[in-house]
């Protein structure tokens, strides 16, 4: 064997065990590891497992199953300082909530001006992340206005009402408020029954003028109850808050808070030492009033202030908490409410069986396409053949060490790129087959066609590889997640396949060749 | 050895007025209908909204399945059924994004179907505004990949050939935007992805064709031109069959075996691998032939 062989040979060797060493990782996570049960993990500590799964090959959300949100922070409301690190500080609080959620590698990223990309790999309860992801949390304290200052509100709103109702639906138009209210003390309560008309009552344009500009009406938690009736509270409050939710140092979920209902969860909060400070004073300054902790504008509850409270204790009960939605509750006290609303852009959403399904679609493809390659390549090409399955199983190998080592995640469009690959990666082998037996057609010796034949063939197996990276590069650029993925997948794989094609492949037919004389090649 | 479409001298050029024929003839019922039915039909990436695949512990009758979503409120939504071994699972498209409409869909339908269990297989929810960013972004990679090639041929070739390649190019690629819409599958990111992927590597038969000619048209300085395309042709055609049969037993595989997610991304690399391989042997190679007696025409030469 010459120097340019032993060259040859020597970097094949060495690119095959750096390819083994970036790929044992994933073989280690995926074969012991994925897809366990807790118990069954329990035993390996938790870095090596992290650190295995950063290593092994990234698994997409779309085999994984799992969830990709962007959220959109509406900025509409603030000021531009306010709202420049307005998406900063969401992207904090939604990962301390997420945190808390329990996911194994989740993802959250800033885009562009105003947008948050959040990734949860392997999410199981859609509903319950959307609901931690998407609530605001604005916790707000505010006293509740006194019977007498709430009967006179709603007075006037009955006599604004009489004049200018504007309901579309005749049976409602210019009937007083009040009439839809079943109690009224200071709070009214409307029955479920009602609701639908109250709401359209209160819609009605120039409404709010009437209220006092101190004042506002907000509703209470749905399904309460009074008196046998299931209904909602409305209640007037002054609109400026007494405090609000930086003060609250933590929260957590509990049992029996309400006296009333001592089965029930909810959530009980503790102060912080100004939190504390303030609280006492408000509590003692209005003894005998109500105090309306505002949740996201839905009065949670509205106790009496019996005593001035300096322990800065408080809670949030209301019937409706069971343990998980009392407990998700506390999480999003604990990391704080949202600058600003977010909305729902793009949800991607890929349930685990759907992701299994999916893995093994793939695979089962991308076996059976290799066999179909490989089975006509022995057959039309004999032994050449063998040495291009041999060259494409290297390729591959190369391919998904590539994927490792960079850190690129294999997605199911990705799988489709591998098998493409295996049928791309055999091309180039034909092209240099298909030269050598012309050659030997032409009467030219055994070595002759070998080397013209991968030298006339070297330039055309060049430009067949740009032109389909140059596509894939594009493909890269502009596509998301998925297509990223197979984008990745052929570039790399082209990128091995030139590597073996110039390297592996004709090192081994110098090698045959100089063995000594061959009268005929099996191609 | 075995071999096949060795020493063959099919004599492509002499009718290649009916390949031209035929290409026109598909190329125009693409056209038509994309041009009829305002685009081809896109798939929630690009249009915004939602759909949901919700899979059923039973098989459950399609329109007994309309009614229950009828009757849940949710009139619009676009039913489907999927097909095959899939058949207990369904595909509902929503026009507007909707708030989380799984829930009420799951217990409307175990109300109606006692014992049944739903499952939700797979949601994507898109905004209008994400909507249109797909769609520009995806217009954007195939207008910059089609560049980089084109640039990347023009540069190799002469104009002949390049005018032939492009050409080619195009037709391949409205064609199996063609068949993509008369079979009524969805143009998804994905589709877009597989178009892109044909648009590379239909170029290389082409060039494999061009290489050929080039190799060869010294040698052959004393024959007809169509002569020399001709052989350039048949010579190449082994190659060029063989590397495109081996892609296209890749992407058949994909399509059987691959999973209902990948079917339209296989269906779309199938048409567009079989009709690349067409395209080479006639369509460019053609095109470059008549540009070649066209421009030898205006010298004063005899060309034919």
């Amino acid at each position: 064997m010459n120097r340019t062989d032993q060259w040859k040979l020597a970097s094949v060797l060495l690119v095959t065990v750096i390819a083994v060493w970036y790929l044992f990782p994933s073989y280690q996570f995926y074969a012991n590891y994925y897809n366990r049960t807790t118990q069954q993990l329990a035993s390996v500590s938790s870095e090596k497992l992290a650190s295995l799964r950063k290593k092994a090959i990234h698994l997409g959300l779309d085999l994984q199953g799992g969830m990709h949100l962007v959220l959109e922070v509406d900025r509409s409301k603030m000021n531009a300082a306010e709202g420049k690190d307005a998406v900063d500080r969401a992207m904090e609080v939604l990962r301390q909530r997420i945190d808390q959620f329990g996911v194994a590698e989740p993802l959250i990223q800033k885009e562009g001006e105003d947008r948050i990309v959040i990734q949860l790999p392997g999410l199981t309860e859609r509903k319950r992340a959307l609901d931690l992801i998407g609530k605001t949390a604005l916790l707000e304290f505010k006293l509740v206005r006194t019977a007498e200052e709430t009967r006179s509100v709603f007075d006037r709103l009955d006599g604004y009402l009489a004049t200018h109702a504007t309901a579309t639906d005749t049976a409602l138009r210019r009937t007083a408020l009040s009439s839809h209210v079943l109690s009224m003390d200071f709070a009214a309560f409307v029955r479920s029954e009602d609701l639908p008309a109250v709401q359209q009552l209160l819609a009605t344009p120039g409404l709010d003028s009437i209220i006092p500009g101190d004042a506002q009406l907000l509703w209470g938690a749905p399904e309460a109850a009074s008196q046998g009736v299931t209904g909602r509270y409305l209640y007037v409050v002054k609109r400026e808050p007494e405090m609000k939710g930086g003060s609250i140092a933590t929260a957590n979920a509990q049992i029996g808070l309400e006296s009333t209902n001592p089965g029930s969860w909810g959530v009980s909060m503790k102060m912080t030492p100004t939190g504390r400070i303030d609280f006492a004073r408000i509590t003692g300054a209005n003894i005998g009033r109500n105090l309306a902790i505002v949740l996201d504008g839905v009065i949670s509850s509205a106790p009496v202030i019996r005593d001035r409270i300096p322990t800065g204790d408080a809670s949030i009960t209301g019937g409706s908490f069971n343990i998980e939605t009392a407990r998700d509750l506390a999480i999003v006290l604990r990391a704080g409410a949202l600058p600003a609303p977010v909305h729902v852009l793009e949800e991607r959403s890929v349930g685990p069986s759907l992701g299994s399904d999916s893995i093994q679609e793939g695979v089962l493809a991308a076996m059976i396409g290799t066999v179909m390659v490989c089975v006509f390549m022995l057959v039309y090409y004999q032994f050449s053949g063998l040495v291009a399955i041999v060259a494409m199983v290297l390729n591959i190998f190369y391919l998904l060490a590539g994927l490792a080592g960079l850190g690129a995640t294999l997605t199911l469009p990705g799988i489709a790129g591998i098998v493409l690959t295996v049928g791309m990666s055999v091309d180039a082998n034909v092209l240099v087959f298909e030269r050598i037996r012309e050659e030997l057609r032409n009467q030219k010796s055994v070595r002759q066609s070998v080397q013209l034949g991968y030298d006339r063939a070297f330039r055309t197996i060049l430009d067949a590889h740009v032109t389909t990276i140059i596509s894939s590069v594009f493909l890269f650029q502009f596509g998301t997640g998925p297509i990223k993925g197979f984008a990745i997948t052929l570039i790399i794989g082209l990128i091995a396949n030139l590597f073996t094609n110039v390297f592996m492949t004709r090192m081994v037919f110098d090698f045959m060749l100089s063995r000594g004389k061959a009268e005929t090649l099996s191609i | 050895m075995l071999q096949m479409l060795i020493g063959t001298n099919l004599p492509f050029m002499q009718y290649r007025r009916f390949a031209y024929l035929f290409s026109a003839a598909l190329l125009a019922a693409s056209i038509g209908w994309l041009v009829i039915h305002g685009g081809p039909y896109l798939s929630v990436d690009f249009t915004g909204g939602a759909v949901l695949q919700i899979r059923t512990s039973q098989v459950l009758p399609p329109d007994r399945v309309r009614q229950v979503l009828d009757g849940t409120g949710f009139r619009g939504v676009e039913l489907q059924q999927m097909t095959g071994q899939n058949r207990d699972e369904f595909l509902l498209r929503f026009k507007a994004e909707a708030q989380d409409p799984f829930p009420s869909i799951q217990k409307a339908l175990a109300d109606r179907f006692p014992g049944v269990t739903v499952e939700l297989r797979r949601k994507e929810t898109v905004g209008p505004k994400v909507g249109s960013e797909l769609q520009h972004k995806a217009i954007w990679a195939v207008l910059w990949s089609l560049g980089g090639i084109l640039l990347y041929v023009g540069i190799r070739y002469e104009f002949k050939f390049a005018f032939g390649a492009v050409v080619s190019l195009f037709h391949d690629i409205l064609i199996t935007l063609g068949f993509l819409c008369f079979t009524g599958r969805e143009v998804s990111l994905t589709v877009i992805a597989a178009l892109l992927t044909i648009a590379g590597y239909s170029i290389n038969d082409t060039i494999v064709v061009f290489d050929r000619i080039r190799e060869r048209s010294k040698a052959l300085r004393k024959e007809k031109h169509s002569r020399v395309m001709d052989i350039a042709v048949n010579e190449t055609l082994s190659r060029t069959v063989i590397t495109s049969l081996t892609v296209f037993l890749a992407a058949l595989s994909l399509f059987i075996w691959g999973g209902e997610v990948l079917r339209d991304f296989s269906f779309a690399m199938l048409i567009g691998v079989g009709f690349g391989t067409y395209s080479s042997v006639y369509v460019a190679s053609a095109l470059a032939l008549d540009i070649w007696i066209l421009l030898e025409r205006r010298k004063g030469v005899q060309a034919g």
